[in-house]
């Protein structure tokens, strides 16, 4: 019964080739370093999930931001446990995708027919950081109003356009309502949006070109 | 022993990540459900005993206004509803106290002097709630009083 449904779905869906390109795929013999990408995708997940559940509760305005990050850690029940997956997921993602970067830089496999595969992770490497630089602001403290504070000033270092791209960041020329609404909306749309597209095409490379072997010695 | 032996390491893998994946669904797919259920769940318990001051400040005879708050909170949202009874004491030892809340539309009633006027539909009713004239369907509410020490005590249950 299970079998001549599964026969019925795959053969309208092609679910078995599917399944074939993308889990019985040849791979050279490998290590444990060549795990850490996928672990920052399971992250990734993790922090879809626990970040979706967290809008559940969260506003993002000064007058409730704070208040709500509140109720949610001491009044929701788990609202703790969510919050801090949330909170180390989402530096555990960045310290992952660092050592997946790291670890492809040294085994040196970033290189034909490699490249895109790279600038993508680059790419999806800056989207991980600015998802914890806006994070870092939602929860409207005296630490991320001012790490907030600090992190645009030095954005207005820069010559000639410095002052401008400190307001875009902003939303004006000093942290308000505005700046906590554009991180918010960075947080949630377009950063994720980004980082979901940049994957598709990172995974559809790892499989279309498959991952390189342990470099050897004499090589 | 045979079904273990024929179990090869792919099998193995499948079976034991099939393992680990629920156990982490369940940790954190359970409590999730406690999230989002949470608030749905809690109870807000708002009965409770006004103090409403001591007796000897009520004159006897003449409906005095006493007005109050209550504050509710709804997760990080605090709302303040005000709240008006009037205390009317018959005598020494016995005292009525009646909701100021018209039972037709929950406008406010005012003593007037001689009846409890509704500003709403010109209702009116008499020093113990009755209606005298107007749309209200029934008598002021009355609110379970008692004294302790002196003090005059309501019981109050509404939101």
């Amino acid at each position: 019964m299970g079998e001549s449904v599964l026969g019925w779905l795959d053969e309208r869906l092609g679910l078995r080739t599917i399944y074939r390109t993308v889990f019985d795929r040849k791979v050279p013999k490998v290590n444990w370093w060549y795990t850490l990408g996928s672990a920052t995708l399971f992250l990734f997940f993790l922090q879809v999930v626990t970040g979706i559940f967290l809008t559940v509760y969260y506003v993002p305005s000064p007058d409730h931001a704070y208040a709500s990050i509140q109720y949610i850690t001491n009044e929701v029940a788990f609202g703790w446990l969510i919050r801090g997956i949330h909170h180390w997921g989402a530096s555990l993602m960045v310290v992952f995708a660092f050592a997946h970067m790291l670890r492809t830089f040294f085994m040196a496999a970033h290189k034909f027919p490699r490249e895109i595969t790279w600038i993508t992770g680059v790419f999806l490497l800056l989207a991980t950081l600015g998802m914890g630089f806006s994070g870092y602001l939602l929860p409207w403290n005296q630490q991320a109003y001012w790490a907030t504070t600090v992190g645009t000033e030095i954005a207005g270092t820069a010559p000639v356009v410095g002052d401008f791209i400190v307001r875009v960041l902003r939303g004006g020329p000093e942290l308000s309502a505005l700046t906590l609404a554009r991180f918010f909306a960075a947080h949630i749309w377009f950063l994720p949006v980004v980082i979901s597209l940049l994957i598709g095409v990172h995974l559809y490379l790892v499989i279309r070109i498959g991952i390189s072997s342990v470099p050897e010695e004499e090589e | 022993m045979t079904r273990l032996h024929n179990l090869d390491r792919r099998g193995f893998v499948k079976i034991l990540l099939a393992f680990l994946g629920s156990i982490m669904g369940a940790v954190l797919g359970l409590p999730a459900i406690g999230y989002l259920l949470s608030p749905a769940l809690k109870v807000q318990k708002s009965e409770t005993w006004i103090p409403l001051g001591a007796l000897n400040n009520f004159p006897i005879g003449t409906p005095v206004l006493f007005s109050f708050t209550r504050t509710r909170a709804n997760g990080w949202e605090k709302t303040v509803n005000s709240y008006g009874v009037y205390v009317v004491r018959r005598n020494e030892s016995e005292v009525h106290v009646y909701s100021n809340k018209c039972t037709h539309l929950s406008c406010r009633v005012s003593w007037t002097g001689e009846a409890y006027q509704c500003p709403c539909h010109d209702a009116r009713f008499d020093l113990h709630g009755n209606v005298l004239q107007g749309p209200p369907p029934a008598p002021l509410s009355r609110f379970e009083t008692k004294i302790e020490n002196d003090t005059l005590m309501i019981y109050f249950a509404e939101g």
